[in-house]
């Protein structure tokens, strides 16, 4: 039997290494630029591609001339440093008007020493979407959200403090008038009751009130006339205050398009592909337009806010329909939960279907802010000043006429920083709500 | 007991209205559709008011009157003496033809995108992945402007072509040339020319038309050749091969016709100071096209790649095993499949495409929002009347494709499963 085995090995072999083609750096470009004939063509030719894009573009950005007082001045530079004949970048531009292309002729120019007053707006901003956004901070940091309401406008805007904080009184009070009837008679009656209650005290107790209490203790900002907000601070505060408020209208919108009342379902269903189906630039023709012809003629509207007004309504269909999707994808089982507990459908709305859908949407909100943020370069053709509109004027000065690439490539790269950090953060919040919800 | 089992009848209380649910919705459905109702009434009482305060009533008839302003970028027949409701014509055409033109270059480029995206090559799938950020995160309008001005400022100007030593010369056997203010195609001719047909609103051209009744006489003709090789397939168990009698039922009838009428091509020639004869893309045209076209293929990239993605690794791991090469395992098992995923995204964004192509207006291309929302506009004044007819254009623009889209959409499922 034991002359069948000729030799049993005892003792393990120690590992051989891998062969060197297919580790470290040679066995990496084997697998993934050269793993065929056709993937090294594709490889070779990408790179002959790249050589010939680069070679064109990095020479022009990198010799570029930063300290010169127009473009003249860069040719005679570019003349006198480079033989060769070529002109390069003259980036002086961006030295020269990088304050009016962030913050506009409002902080930047005209009235000195403003700067501090859009970076603190952001400050507080970047602060209010913090417990949204990262949900393991404090929760007591939902004060700042709630205050950079009010503040934020009060930053960009200025004039006097009293005024957003009056109107934030009128709607604490509008809230506590909500819960007072909602408790004593019903909470159906109480929505129509606090609106109008807010009304009322809005127009007719606000202003006393509020200049009563500048008289009192005068908090004054040096007020900016809205035409004069321009460059990125007019783009982003456009898209913030589309957001923050188009939020609310959203809610409702989404809530009536899920809704079997057969009328608030008709009439939202309609506001949102109306809005969805036309071009935001037709809907920036109606704000700047046609507006004045629908508010009484005594109302004197102003270009900036009409814009924000319609802005809003369009952010508001688009962002119905992420939180729609974001209410259909919760299991039908939170619906039957609720209603099994006996939840009114408020009840259920607001302690159960609206914090999870919410949650989801998140990711789809913050695309929607990307995209309202880049079309909001389309009140450039209404001529706000909006960073294009200011490449413009820029242009038209002597001193950088036909300049183009230089403006256009700073403007992008502003653009570019924003959206891809947004986008990031997106893409990483749906990847933890995917493995945290389902 | 038998209260217990038949409720005592209620009668019908007021207050019914609001704490009973049956009938509370319908009080909350009327109370929405005043408040709606009284709102829209305002704004409207509003517009009434002050449109009859300015003199200006709302009426349509501005669109007959003289539009006195040309348009060069054109598909049908247009002059400045014609009327405003042409000019608008003309304008929707020019967008409609932008729109097309721009979503099937997207399409094109997206789907080699979204598949090179995916690629194994590593070199490949980062630079598809770098184009698709840069081009996503900087506004579409500013693209429209880089577009538009590397051509004006880039390409050659006409005067270059002229004299002995030109400094630019005309591509493809002098018969395209690249100029910035525009491109020039060759254009087909006829010598044998069959008129126009007066349709009313534009002239048709009779060759046109002839031409695409032989080319789906043909098409169809070759149909029946399958349906017939289908039949002998069934009856017999052997196909006869139908690749080249088709090619050739569709190609000869298509070349006889071409021939008969005697086809010839036309190429564009420098005369004065412009190119003349061929076919005309503007400059305006060309930058809006390529910024679109740049700007939503990153979209579809992302539609695409998201697409194949969605597929399962079985199904492609099956097909390698029966033998397919990656090619053809791509385009006949991965993305059949996958379209049942990329084509709702592909329709939001030809919808996104379309509605972006109003930005025509700020590089001065003539299209709906330039003509009816900018020229025609100021001209007659009338902006209630002309902005209102451009929403209710792009709204019945963007509900069209959304539903040809859709009926598409739900073929694309039938055949699936």
């Amino acid at each position: 039997m034991s002359n069948t085995l000729s030799f049993v090995r005892t003792e393990m072999l120690p590992q051989k290494t891998p062969p060197a083609s297919s580790v470290g750096l040679q066995g990496w470009l084997r697998e993934n630029l050269f793993s065929s004939v056709g993937n090294s063509i594709l490889t070779l030719l990408t790179l002959g591609f790249l050589a010939l894009i680069l070679s064109n573009i990095l020479p022009w950005v990198l010799f570029g001339i930063w300290d010169a007082g127009s473009l003249t001045e860069c040719r005679a530079m570019f003349a006198e440093r480079y033989a060769d004949g070529r002109e390069y970048a003259c980036w002086a531009v961006v030295t020269d008007r990088w304050d009016q292309l962030i913050f506009g002729y409002s902080f930047g120019n005209l009235h000195e020493g403003l700067y501090w007053r859009p970076i603190v707006g952001l400050a507080l901003i970047l602060l209010a979407l913090s417990p949204i956004l990262y949900p393991n901070l404090p929760r007591g940091l939902y004060i700042a959200t709630a205050a950079s309401i009010f503040l934020y406008p009060w930053l960009i805007w200025g004039g006097s403090i009293w005024g957003p904080l009056t109107l934030a009184l009128c709607i604490i009070a509008a809230v506590f008038a909500y819960r007072a009837v909602a408790k004593e008679v019903s909470s159906l009656i109480a929505i129509p009751a606090s609106l109008l209650v807010l009304g009322v005290l809005v127009f007719f107790a606000m202003s006393p009130v509020s200049s009563g209490l500048n008289a009192v203790a005068p908090i004054e900002l040096q007020p900016v006339p809205s035409r004069e907000i321009s460059g990125f601070v007019l783009s982003i505060t456009i898209g913030i205050v589309a957001i923050v408020a188009s939020l609310p209208i959203a809610v409702f919108l989404a809530l009536g398009r899920q809704s079997n009342l057969f009328i608030v379902n008709k009439l939202s269903t309609g506001f949102i592909e109306i809005i969805r189906g036309v071009p935001l630039i037709t809907l920036i023709f109606v704000a700047t337009i046609l507006l004045k012809y629908f508010l009484p003629s005594s109302v004197n509207l102003d270009p900036v806010v009409a814009v924000m007004v319609l802005v809003t309504l369009f952010t508001a269909a688009y962002i119905a329909e992420v939180i729609r999707g974001g209410l259909a994808a919760l299991p039908k089982g939170q619906y039957e939960a609720a209603d099994a507990l006996g939840l009114t459908y408020w009840q259920a709305q607001r302690q159960i279907i609206l914090p999870q859908a919410l949650k989801i949407s998140i990711p789809g909100i913050v695309s929607n802010f990307i995209s309202v943020f880049k079309d909001t370069t389309l009140v450039s053709i209404v001529a706000l000043n909006d960073p294009l509109g200011i490449s413009n004027a820029i242009r038209s000065n002597s001193d950088w006429n036909g300049i183009v690439w230089e403006l256009y490539g700073f403007i992008a790269i502003v653009f570019w920083i924003f959206c891809f950090s947004m986008s990031r953060y997106s893409m990483s919040l749906e990847r933890k709500l995917q493995t945290g919800h389902r | 007991m038998s209260d217990m089992t038949s409720p005592p009848k209620q009668s019908f209380k007021f207050s019914m209205l609001l704490y009973d649910s049956r009938y509370r919705g319908i009080t909350i459905q009327i109370f929405v559709l005043v408040m709606v109702l009284g709102s829209l009434g305002w704004l409207a009482g509003n517009a009434a008011t002050n449109l009859a305060a300015l003199g200006k009533p709302l009426r349509f008839d501005f669109l007959g009157d003289t539009a006195s302003y040309d348009i060069s970028q054109r598909l049908i027949d247009y002059k400045s003496t014609d009327s405003h409701g042409r000019a608008v014509l003309v304008g929707l055409l020019n967008t409609l033809l932008v729109a097309f033109m721009g979503c099937v270059a997207a399409t094109i480029l997206g789907v080699i995108g979204g598949v090179l995206r995916l690629s194994n090559n590593w070199l490949v799938s980062r630079l598809v992945a770098v184009y698709v950020e840069i081009f996503r995160n900087i506004p579409v309008l500013l693209w429209i402007f880089v577009c538009m001005f590397t051509i004006t400022a880039i390409a050659p100007q006409p005067r270059d072509f002229r004299g002995d030593n030109a400094t630019a010369s005309m591509l493809l056997n002098d018969s395209v040339a690249v100029t910035n203010r525009g491109i020039y195609l060759p254009e087909p001719l006829f010598s044998r020319p069959l008129g126009d047909l007066n349709l009313g609103i534009f002239n048709m051209s009779i060759e046109l038309l002839v031409l695409l009744v032989v080319l789906f006489g043909g098409v169809y003709a070759a149909r029946w050749n399958n349906a017939r090789a289908n039949r002998i397939q069934v009856e017999t168990g052997d196909r006869p091969d139908t690749t080249w009698a088709n090619v050739a039922i569709i190609v000869v009838p298509l070349l006889a016709a071409l021939l008969a009428m005697g086809f010839h091509i036309g190429k564009p020639e420098l005369k004065g100071f412009n190119f003349k004869g061929g076919v005309n893309m503007s400059a305006p045209l060309i930058g809006l096209w390529l910024g679109l076209t740049l700007y939503t293929t990153t979209y579809i990239i992302e539609a695409v790649r998201s697409g194949i993605q969605s597929v399962s690794k079985g199904q492609s791991e099956a097909a390698f095993a029966l033998g397919l090469r990656p090619g053809r395992t791509m385009s006949l098992v991965i993305l059949p499949q996958a379209l049942r995923v990329i084509i709702p995204q592909l329709i939001s964004q030809y919808l996104n495409l379309t509605k972006n192509s109003s930005l025509a207006v700020a590089i001065g291309y003539m299209d709906l929002v330039s003509t009816l929302g900018g020229i025609t506009l100021n001209q007659t004044g009338r902006e209630m009347e002309a902005i209102l007819m451009l929403m209710a254009i792009y709204l019945t623009i963007s509900l069209l494709i959304s539903a040809g889209m859709n009926w598409y959409n739900t073929r694309v499922k039938l055949v699936e499963r």
